[in-house]
């Protein structure tokens, strides 16, 4: 999971105080651990992306706790309230405690 | 569901009317659906484990949902909370849960005052029709209720 495709996204500029989308996609196959393989007939082993949490300027304003029903290459869009210029850091954890990162730039004006 | 079928009294003319595959079919189609999805206690159960002997009251949560869904393998939902968010009322966290899927459990969202809003989209997995529940538990301990049903076309759980 190390090389993990992501994509984040922030508006480009926002305003003190407004409230703005963020939005993070990440590239896995997000096994539920239901599915056979075709050949042997025995059940996949689950492992997916339990956990993923956002920090803004090192506070963190949203979290969750993700089970196999969400989709492959999951996608999610959150909300935060603008306080200061700064960082957004999106962090993904899987089922074997890997995890990884990526950030976007907030701009206040 | 198969000490219901058992507990129906069945006569000699039911029987026969429902003879060959009619009768199998009706079998199968019962029978099948129900080992792959939750049914109500796992429901209750996968709720109660999240809030607790919490009564939930009906409101305050706008799920925003396809009326029908043609790939069950990526549905996209969305949520939004009724709440000023801020640090005396705000909503803590948002569960998620499929009433139809083999485990009901879908997703729980966290916030925080400073989130802004209580508002999400997410893509998420659906087996078959049926309903999406979500639990807002607010600051104060109150938890809100909405529900609102998905008709999926193709399931999305692979086989």
């Amino acid at each position: 999971m190390a090389k993990a495709k992501t994509r984040v996204k922030v508006p480009k500029s926002v305003k003190k105080g407004e409230v703005f989308e963020a939005k993070a996609l990440i590239k896995h196959k997000m096994e539920t651990g239901q599915r056979k393989d075709r050949k042997t007939g025995e059940k996949v082993p689950r492992f997916i992306i339990n956990k993923f949490t956002a920090e803004y300027n090192g506070k963190q304003v949203f979290a969750s706790d993700w089970h196999p029903a969400i989709a492959a290459n999951p996608f999610i869009s959150f909300h935060a309230k603008a306080s200061e210029s700064g960082t957004m850091v999106f962090k993904w954890t899987d089922d074997k405690g890997k995890t990884v990162e990526a950030s976007a730039k907030v701009n206040v004006a | 569901m198969i000490n219901k079928l058992e507990m129906q009294p069945v006569t000699r003319r039911d029987l026969l009317r429902y003879a060959g595959t009619g009768a199998l079919a009706a079998v199968a189609a019962g029978l099948l659906p129900a080992m792959a999805q939750a049914d109500a206690k796992m429901m209750a159960d996968a709720m109660k484990k999240l809030i607790g002997d919490k009564k939930p009251t009906d409101g305050k949560i706008t799920l925003e949902l396809p009326q029908i869904a043609e790939n069950g393998r990526t549905v996209p939902i969305g949520f939004e909370v009724d709440s000023p968010m801020t640090d005396a009322d705000h909503v803590k966290s948002v569960h998620i849960f499929a009433d139809g899927n083999p485990r009901p459990d879908v997703a729980s969202f966290h916030f925080t005052p400073q989130s802004g809003t209580a508002k999400v989209g997410v893509r998420i997995r659906l087996a078959k029709t049926q309903n999406i529940v979500a639990l807002a538990e607010m600051s104060d301990g109150s938890v809100y209720m909405g529900k609102a049903p998905v008709k999926v076309t193709i399931g999305g759980c692979g086989g």
